[in-house]
């Protein structure tokens, strides 16, 4: 206790963020990251909406299109969802379990470092003879070996950001099984802990498998392997395979966080704990184990077996039992609470609602008959951008909103939040929600121009698109507005706020606990 | 404010999917002429109604917390937080209703993939960015050709007003008799496409090396349009599939048409043509073959795709530029057209590329060459 200015000794400026291994820096970095990638990726989702205002070519080319509809995909999931919750669980685990810091904190150093340059690398493909990858952030083969220059760069960058998560994974279990407060048994640690851990594990188990299938996409281009050509005895559909497993947990690695997120925010709010703790710990456990086992649901046209869509279909609809436990345990949560609606949880609700809309037409597209239909149309779009703009990006917010007091000590602007909150709301629904009705009535996904029956409804999402872009400058300036200065907040920041992080002032001290507390 | 919008929304839902004449301006999934797409579309429908089914329960029981259960109304919080028979039956009853739902599923599922006892069988092959159709037996068999976008380029930049089938219109459609099970051989000569007619409910990756089985009994007459489903590169949103079923008269008759203009173009490679016929001819086949990559000015696409235009290929030896065109160039975007186009196409259009975009070399490639090298 008595030397900690000593351990608060740090070089100032540029060096201090270079050389930093303290928890809460990176933890900014990481949401920096990813805020700057989120809105490259969203000016990258505007010229692709731009396009699509009319029917015809306006802006850009359809290879330029397809590039933008790759890398805004690649940006996101890669750039912006990952890192900040990656950012998140720095800035809050040592806080939640009562530790100082990170258990390997120039692990944590790198694991950051590693993004910019991946970042960079990706986007400089932009500028490369022959263009910028364009076909998809699947990466399916042979079409994206067509690819021009910019193809070993794509590889490499996706090598880099798993390292990154892999680490970054590494270290958050080291952290949750080593760090823990005497007292803070397993199921005692908030949920958000429980989510970032089997996250972690997911990560561990699948970013591998991605870059192998990346590798061996690098040996067939250069080095006359045949993994997924027919001419050499290999199979183009194998890359799929081995693509989605990696790719379906990787959709629950974008969704498990924000369940945590939502499980700390909804009981603050609503004045009362969290309906069934246990049960959201078995059923993001089972999620997480179901996700490895419901892959080729991906790939029902892809010329399966009867058996094999069978069992996908079965194994898929299967995971809508665990997901709506969780939110039957959210209503339960808010039912006979004495509710508040600060930002946070007007976000947390959007969420909530959003998500599971997301989620119904997830169990559709279980359904294999009904998928031949749905497959690669507009339908698909839409039911993934409200689980991942509506669910994963609203429990972002969500979270922001929720511990900025706590990592800035000013309250941000509550009228100018719920202002965000419903601009947000009414101009997401707008961009997404008619994407149902295109994809149905037939639009397919990835198409620069399209038959003039879907004319109405793109000009909606695109109007919808542009909205939404522009209300997120509301919430940078939101932030730093926060960040110079505002109401203090206290230490408890929220009245029913439980949680060792709350018990640490705001700003809370750089290392967060140098005694453990006592957890009963 | 937030359950009215809900109730907007699931309003405009229920309208959406209860009017059958609204699913004409494209807002649920078509019908479709076949069986199968019947019962798909039955599917759809149920599951949809479960969906908002559940979706009413499900938001009611939150719509009403968030109305009633607040502080500024006075309400205080309870303290109950778990109870291990509300867990077991909303994990039960869910599962029950997933079981209710896979068992139409699976026998919808079943039917579709029953693919023997097909009365005519016809390959199906993606392209770089066209469809080729190949009867396999039947009256028609032995007849192969390509589908291209006829979408005229002026629509497409916006410089002519856009028609009724814009961007679902093609040269020449696949013709299938009513009433047949049809098997499509679904394959791929490059990348991956994928073989869609919503109104089949028939949607099958091509994928190269590989064939994958599709079928369809197609009710009525009619002309249905599908778009490719795979991401297949540039030109992925400019490959439709047109589908035209008729009588099994009419169906004969057109088979006997399509034998005898093949045998015609057959007989027409024997013959000299004069250099104007192959400029006429060349720009044609150009047009439909080459412009999507080449560009229809010649000048390509730098570091992509490259220009026709003073090309040492198009200007060199006239017996390179023919083998390039019949050969392709491996592990580039250049296909092989020698099993694409006849021998008068290939010399018609190596005419043409040799004397178009000021290339002027001058030469005239009649069809014999090309016969001869095959």
């Amino acid at each position: 206790m008595v030397d900690d200015h000593h351990h608060e000794e740090h070089p100032g400026g540029l060096m201090r963020w270079i050389t930093t291994t303290n928890h809460k820096d990176i933890g900014t970095l990481y949401l920096w990251f990813a805020l700057i990638m989120f809105f490259i990726g969203g000016i990258m989702a505007l010229i692709i909406r731009a396009e699509l205002f009319q029917p015809g070519l306006q802006f850009v080319e359809p290879q330029f299109f397809n590039s933008m509809t790759t890398l805004h995909a690649l940006i996101m999931i890669f750039g912006a969802v990952m890192p900040a919750f990656t950012g998140l669980a720095n800035w809050l685990l040592p806080m939640m379990v009562g530790a100082p810091d990170m258990a390997l904190p120039r692990l944590n150093n790198w694991s950051f470092w590693l993004l910019p340059f991946a970042g960079v690398m990706l986007l400089a493909t932009l500028f490369m003879p022959g263009g910028a990858p364009a076909g998809g952030w699947t990466m399916y083969p042979p079409l994206v070996l067509q690819t021009g220059a910019a193809f070993p760069f794509l590889i490499f960058s996706v090598h880099l950001l798993g390292i990154s998560s892999v680490l970054g994974s590494i270290n958050i279990i080291a952290t949750i099984f080593n760090m823990r407060a005497p007292g803070m048994t397993l199921m005692k640690m908030p949920l958000f802990v429980w989510t970032m851990m089997i996250t972690a594990y997911l990560l561990i188990a699948t970013v591998p498998v991605l870059a192998g299938a990346v590798t061996m996409l690098l040996t067939d281009k250069y080095f006359h392997t045949s993994f997924f050509s027919a001419a050499g005895g290999g199979d183009p559909v194998m890359f799929q395979h081995i693509f989605w497993f990696f790719g379906h947990p990787e959709v629950y690695i974008l969704i498990l966080p924000a369940f945590g997120v939502v499980s700390q925010i909804i009981p603050t709010f609503a004045r009362k704990p969290l309906f069934g703790y246990a049960s959201m710990v078995y059923a993001t456990a089972s999620i997480a184990f179901l996700s490895f086992i419901v892959w080729a649901h991906h790939m029902f046209t892809t010329g399966m077996p009867l058996a094999g869509e069978l069992f996908f279909m079965f194994s898929t609809m299967l995971i809508a039992v665990p997901t709506g436990v969780k939110v039957f345990n959210w209503t339960a949560t808010m039912w006979k609470g004495s509710m508040t609606f600060e930002t946070p949880m007007l976000f947390a609700i959007g969420f909530l609602v959003m998500f599971t809309i997301g989620g119904f037409s997830g169990l559709m597209l279980a359904i294999a008959p009904a998928d031949f239909q749905y497959h690669d149309t507009y339908f698909v779009v839409a039911h993934f951008h409200y689980v991942l703009v509506t669910g994963s990006i609203y429990s972002l917010l969500a979270a922001a909103y929720f511990w900025l007091p706590k990592w800035t000590g000013n309250m941000y602007n509550e009228k100018l939040g719920k202002l965000h909150f419903w601009l947000s709301t009414i101009f997401v629904n707008l961009t997404f929600f008619p994407m149902h009705f295109t994809g149905l009535a037939g639009m397919p996904r990835r198409i620069p121009d399209y038959p003039m029956q879907f004319a109405e409804f793109n000009m909606m999402s695109s109007i919808g698109a542009f909205g939404f872009g522009l209300s997120q400058l509301l919430f940078v300036y939101i932030v730093l507005q926060t960040i110079r200065g505002g109401r203090k907040a206290t230490a408890q920041v929220w009245e029913g706020a439980e949680g060792l992080e709350w018990t640490l002032p705001s700003p809370p001290p750089y290392h967060s606990f140098s005694t453990p507390p006592e957890v009963k | 404010m937030k359950k009215r919008f809900a109730g907007l929304l699931a309003g405009l839902v229920t309208l959406a999917l209860t009017q059958p004449a609204l699913a004409e301006f494209g807002l649920n999934m078509r019908q479709g002429v076949t069986d199968i797409s019947h019962k798909v579309y039955d599917l759809h429908m149920l599951i949809t109604y479960v969906c908002i089914g559940l979706a009413v329960l499900v938001f009611g029981a939150m719509f009403y917390s968030i109305l009633n259960h607040r502080k500024s109304k006075g309400h205080e919080a309870a303290t109950f937080h778990e109870s291990t028979t509300l867990e077991i039956v909303w994990t039960i009853i869910p599962f029950i209703i997933l079981i209710a739902m896979a068992i139409p599923a699976a026998k919808t599922l079943i039917a579709m993939e029953d693919n023997s006892d097909s009365d005519l069988t016809i390959k199906v092959t993606g392209y770089q960015w066209k469809w080729r159709y190949e009867y396999m037996d039947g009256d028609a068999q032995g007849v192969s050709y390509f589908s291209i976008l006829s979408t005229p380029r002026e629509q497409i930049e916006n410089a002519a007003a856009k028609g009724e089938h814009y961007l679902l219109e093609v040269d020449e459609p696949l013709v299938v008799p009513v009433n047949k099970k049809v098997r499509f051989l679904v394959t791929s000569n490059d990348v991956l496409h994928s073989w869609w007619v919503p109104d089949f409910a028939v949607k099958q990756d091509a994928v190269p090396g590989f064939i994958n089985e599709a079928w369809a009994v197609v009710k009525e007459p009619g002309t249905y349009r599908g778009q490719c489903a795979e991401l297949c590169g540039k030109d992925h949103g400019f490959m439709p599939i047109n589908v035209v079923a008729m009588n099994d008269s009419d169906f004969v008759k057109w088979a006997s048409e399509k034998k005898s203009a093949a045998a015609a173009a057959a007989g027409a490679a024997d013959k000299e043509w004069s250099k104007a016929e192959l400029l006429a001819k060349g720009e044609a086949v150009y047009g439909k073959t080459c412009a999507a990559c080449h560009q229809p000015n010649g000048k390509g696409i730098p570091g992509v795709f490259p220009a026709i235009e003073g090309s040492p290929v198009a200007t060199g030896p006239v017996d390179q530029h023919i083998a390039v065109v019949m050969n392709g160039r491996p592990g580039t975007a250049m296909q092989a057209f020698a099993g694409q186009l006849n021998d008068l196409d290939i010399a018609a259009v190596v005419t043409y590329q040799r004397n178009a975009f000021g290339n002027n070399v001058g030469d005239v490639v009649q069809p014999k060459q090309i016969k001869a090298k095959r």
